[in-house]
Formats: structure tokens, sequence, C-alpha cells
């Protein structure tokens, strides 16, 4: 393969992917400003723009199957020629603006009034910059930002991607993912992870590369290779075919080669989740977000609506254990019933069981409509757990609340160092742990999930994360009690023997993940587990633990 | 000074006059032949073409909303503002496509 260029990167994941590389489009930037001579011819220019995005807006709409997505598109399409909008494009011209920089200026305005609108409308605020990202470039005749639609299977390239760009990617059409920027943890990992994606984030170079480039994408190896001929492309096929063909291969419960059993549990948001999955030797769900229910609406959801959708997860689950976690909201996810009150740091806030603080008919309701379910649903099999504890008293109340209503099982989130440091003494109170890596790594190295810039301190192999990890685990074996994993950590295959060797008893992950993390255990025994968790604990460093985990298990 | 036409309705729709009943609303305002005013306590008052500006209202459901347009001989007005509030004090979120 003369020619073929080979770029390193952080694979996420284990799979591979050949396709032709389409680069994301990128957000336009604004032209220095210039004199305005034909206000009037501006101003068409202007309206022109906003036009071709409303209509652009619109033909998607009527095109997407999806109503929720058709809906949302319909609203954008109607924003973009709305007509208070136009008129003070309109203003600005005549006051001497050039066409870019009126939209520009215009479409902020509106964003920041819905910001400072909080709730619900700052939701849409996030709108208002995608349509200004599009108006710009139709202005300035540059191409549209977003996901591409080349009209055949590509490998996306893009510097970074945010939750904002991945509704649109069309698993259908995307082969892989490779991005110049990002982490381990960073959006772009989440949404592969979650979609089932082969990817390679931090590869530095790919952003040359130029459209239409034919490229292999190895995530196992954190490999792109760029340029490779038709011989090459088939070996890869091949060796993908193979690959999905293994995992395929690896159903049954979790385990490591010599039998010792990790559960493999999924993370769901409500029943619908769960189709297509209960038979594959599905063991259960670690992880049963119940925000989902109560988020966009005004109102709480009532008992008989709750226990109605609980009923529905413990039907789908068949028997297995679900663990439901109850609302974790706050400032973060803001709820206009619960009057959340705009915080300096929402993060560190009243969120998650805090909430109960003020508002405990919410997770009164919420413990009273689960045990309705479980009663309704003869043989489920309910955990309950709190999010956001920092201490035992906190887990012994809430506990003491379960008991009250009528549940058997219950435990606690670990997301706060401070919780993780007293490990033993909240398994004194409770029946399970349930780490939820993401806060927890946000906590620990204080450094904000969405802050992109600092995605190298939430690296899940950062040996501080996985030494209050190893913690906990300890604590549960010692009174044999379960902990386990919920956060995105949970989802990476490289890491699965190392939490087997720590001691966490399940680990709890969206669907896709559930096959590679399999694979990836049934690889090793747990001797060489248990090395290879000793190996990164006594690292320095996340690329050193990374490196010295992976060394032990190959070797 | 032309005199206008006012009336007074509450938000019927569960979800609040945003997401799709908004959208429902703005539509029916832009097939109107006048234009309609809508006005919430403490917010700029909105054009009802504009679903920035009824966005903005942050009307929830049960939150009064004043329509108003200019009054005028035909009536156009008068029936323009009926319209507007028989629709808003529907429940949008509960019908059918």
């Amino acid at each position: 393969m003369a020619g073929a260029e080979v770029l390193r990167g952080v694979g996420v994941g284990i799979g591979l992917a050949v396709g032709p590389v389409v680069q994301m489009g990128r957000p336009p930037e604004l032209p220095s400003s210039h004199r305005v001579d034909d206000g009037s011819a501006e101003a068409a220019r202007a309206r022109a723009a906003l036009d071709a995005v409303s209509a652009d807006l619109a033909a998607r709409s009527l095109e997407t199957t999806d109503a929720t997505a058709s809906a949302v598109l319909d609203a954008l399409s109607m924003i973009a020629a709305d007509p208070a909008l136009v008129e003070q494009v309109e203003e600005l011209i005549v006051g001497g603006t050039d066409a870019p920089h009126a939209l520009y200026a215009a479409i902020e305005g509106y964003r920041e009034m819905l910001t400072e609108a909080g709730g619900y409308l700052a939701e849409r605020a996030g709108d208002l910059a995608d349509i200004r990202d599009r108006v710009i470039a139709a202005v300035l005749g540059l191409p549209m930002p977003g996901i591409p639609d080349p009209g055949h299977p590509f490998v996306l390239v893009a510097e970074d991607l945010s939750p904002a760009d991945t509704a649109g990617i069309d698993v259908g059409r995307v082969l892989g993912l490779v991005t110049e920027r990002g982490g381990a943890t960073s959006h772009t990992a989440i949404l592969a992870r979650s979609l089932g994606l082969p990817c390679v984030v931090a590869c530095a170079g790919v952003l040359a590369v130029a459209d239409g480039t034919v490229v292999a994408v190895d995530a196992g190896a954190g490999v792109v290779e760029v340029g490779i001929g038709a011989v090459r492309a088939a070996e890869v096929v091949a060796r993908a075919a193979a690959l999905a063909a293994e995992l395929v291969g690896t159903a049954g419960p979790g385990q490591t080669a010599d039998g010792h059993r990790v559960a493999l549990l999924h993370n769901i948001g409500s029943a619908g989740d769960l189709e297509g999955v209960v038979d594959n030797g599905f063991e259960g769900v670690g992880l049963f977000r119940t925000e989902f229910l109560f988020l966009d609406r005004d109102e709480a959801p009532g008992f008989d609506e709750q226990r109605q959708a609980y009923a529905a997860v413990l039907r789908a689950a068949a028997g297995r254990k679900v663990v439901v976690r109850t609302l974790d909201a706050g400032a973060d996810k803001p709820l206009p019933f619960l009057g959340a009150k705009s915080e300096p740091n929402p993060a560190l806030g009243v969120r998650g069981l805090r909430i109960g603080r003020a508002h405990p008919e919410v997770v009164t309701m919420q413990l009273d409509a689960l045990a309705a379910a479980a009663g309704d649903v003869p043989g489920s099999e309910v955990w309950v757990m709190a999010p956001m504890v920092a201490t035992p008293d906190e887990a012994a109340g809430f506990a003491a609340q379960c008991r009250a209503a009528g549940l058997g099982r219950t435990g606690v989130m670990i997301e706060i160092p401070a919780a993780a440091l007293l490990a033993r003494e909240i398994l004194a109170e409770v029946d399970f742990l349930s780490i939820g890596t993401n806060d927890l790594s946000q906590y620990t190295f204080a450094a904000d999930r969405m802050e992109g810039t600092l995605q190298e301190l939430l690296d899940p192999w950062q040996p501080a994360l996985l030494a209050l990890i190893a913690r906990c685990a300890q604590a549960g074996q010692a009174v044999g009690k379960p902990v386990g994993i919920c956060g995105e950590a949970a989802a990476n295959a490289e890491l699965a023997p190392v939490f087997a060797g720590l001691g966490i008893t399940s680990l709890s992950m969206a669907a896709r993940a559930v096959a590679p993390v399999r694979w990836a255990l049934a690889r090793r025994t747990l001797a060489e587990c248990e090395h290879a968790a000793k190996a990164a604990l006594s690292s320095a460093t996340a690329a050193s633990a990374r490196a010295a985990a992976v060394e032990v298990t190959t070797t | 000074m032309p005199t206008v036409v006012q009336r007074t309705v509450t938000v019927g729709s569960a979800s609040g006059l945003h997401a799709r009943p908004a959208a429902l609303f703005v539509k029916a305002a832009a097939a109107l032949p006048v234009e309609v005013r809508a006005i919430v306590e403490g917010k700029k008052p909105a054009k009802t073409r504009s679903m920035l500006m009824v966005l903005a209202l942050g009307a929830k459901q049960g939150t009064p909303v004043t329509l108003e347009a200019d009054d005028d001989p035909d009536g156009q007005g008068q029936a323009a503002v009926e319209a507007l509030a028989a629709l808003l004090a529907r429940d949008l979120d509960a019908e059918p496509d």
C-alpha cells in the first residue's frame, strides 16, 4: 500500500471501519465588517440567507420520519423566517451594518434573551446558535455547518463533536468517527460507544485529510490508515467481519476466561430501551434513569403515570434485576416544577438526592410508585438507589425512606469523593454501591465535564480515580455487598479487565457496548485482571496506567 | 387613535406555549389577515406571527394571555382575536396530529 499514511490517536472501543472521509462542515467565521453602500441590496442578501436556511430546515422536517426530530426542524425553520428577526436585521442594515454582522447580532440578541429566560427557553438557545451558523454560512456562500450528507456511507471527520452536532448522525450512513481533538470521555467517545461506531479521537492531522480519501479506522489500535488501496481495504473489511462474528459468539453472562462473573447490565431511560436486548444473554438493568419521565414538562408526573412507567420497565426486564435511580435533576438539569433558582455552581448545588431537602414529596412519590409497580409485576426484582449522596447519614436517611415505602434492596451512587472515601461506612447503611464515574471524575479533579479543554483530567485511566474505585470495591468485598460501575467508564472495553481485577461486581452500559466489554473480559483470567489492576493503580499518570495494564494483559 | 379589541384567555396546552403548541399558534397567526399582539404581564408584548417573541412570553398552562388587535369596521380584528383565543385555550398537546 504505497502512499498510505498512518495517523495515531486514542481508540474508542474495538471496532474497524473502512470508507471515504467526509469532513464535518465547520462553523463559519465572520469576515471583518465593511461599509454598506446599497442598503436595500444588502437587506435582500440577508433575507435570502434567512429564507434559504428556513426552506432547507422545512424540507428536512418533511423528509425525516422521526416525529420529534421533524417537529424540532419545523420550529427551527419558523425561527429562521421569523418576522421579528427579519425586521431587526433590516433595521441594523439601515443603520449601516453589513448583512453577515447584522444577522449575527440580531440572532445573538435573541439567543441571549432565551438564555437569560432560563429553564426550557435556555435549552432553545442552542437551536439559535445552530441557526446563526447556518445563516452566516448561507450569506457568505460557505458550505453548511453540521453533519454532511454526501449520499453514500462515509467516515465522519471533525475537530470534535458536540451534543448538538450528533443529533444528525445516521448510523446507516456514518461508518466511523475520527476527531482531531477530544479524549476518551469526550462527547464524541460517549456517542461512539452508544452507537457502536468505531472511533479514534485526539487524532492529530486528520483534519488535513481530503474529502473522498479512503481510510481504515482501527479503534482497537487507535490508528487511522489514510489513502489505502483496494487490497488493504478488503483485508480490513474481512477483519471487521471476523471481529463482528467473534463478538456475536460471546453471548452469555459476563465472565473472565476462568469463569469469574462480572454482571454486564444495561443503562436505560425507558422500557423502549430494552426492546430486542432482553433475550441476548441479558443480565439486567444497572441504571434506569427516571428523569426522562420528568423532563420537558411543567408539572411532575403523577403517581399513576409513574407507577405505569416503572411497571413497563419491570415487565420488559422479564424478571431480571432493575436498578432504579431516583430523580437526578437540579440546576444543571432544570425542571420547572422544582422551581430551581439559578446557582453560581450548578454542579455543586441542589441536585440529585438534595432535591429532597426542599421537595421531599418528589422522592416519596417516586418510591411509593416504584413499590406499587413492583407489586404490579410479580417476579420482578427492584433495586433502588439515590444519586449525589455525600455522607453515611444521607445514605441512612435514604435507606429508611425506601424501607418505609416497602422497597427491599437499597443502595446509593458514589459520585462524590467524600462518599468514596467513606464507602465502608456507607455500606453499613445500604445493600450496594454503584459508582458514577462521570461525576466522580468531575468532582475528584475539580474539572467540569462540559469543559473540552480539561478532558485529559477526566480520563478514566487517571490513577486517582482508579484508587477511589478500588476503595469502594474493597469495602464491598469486605462485607460481601455488590459494588458496580454505571458511568461511561463501564462501557470501556479496555478498562473492563482492570475493574474486574479491582473487585467490581457489575458494569452497566449502553446496550451496544455490552458485546465488546463481554469479549474483552472473556480474554483474561481473573489473575491477569488483578495484575492489570495492580499495575494501573501503581502508576502516576493516566497514560502510564493504561500502558501498564495493557502490557500486563497482553504478555 | 384606533380602538383595540381584546380578549384574555388562559393557556390550555399542558406543555405551555412552547414546542408544538407554539408552532401551531404562530402558524395560525401568520394565516390571519391582521396582526394580533399577545400580552403577558411583565413581558414585552409579542407579535403573534413571531415564534421568537411568542416563546419569550414564557407562558405556561394556566398563564393568562391577552390577545389584542386594532379594531376595524369589517370586524377582522375581532375575528382574528377570537380565532387565536380559541386556539390558545385548547390543550394542543392532547390533540392528535
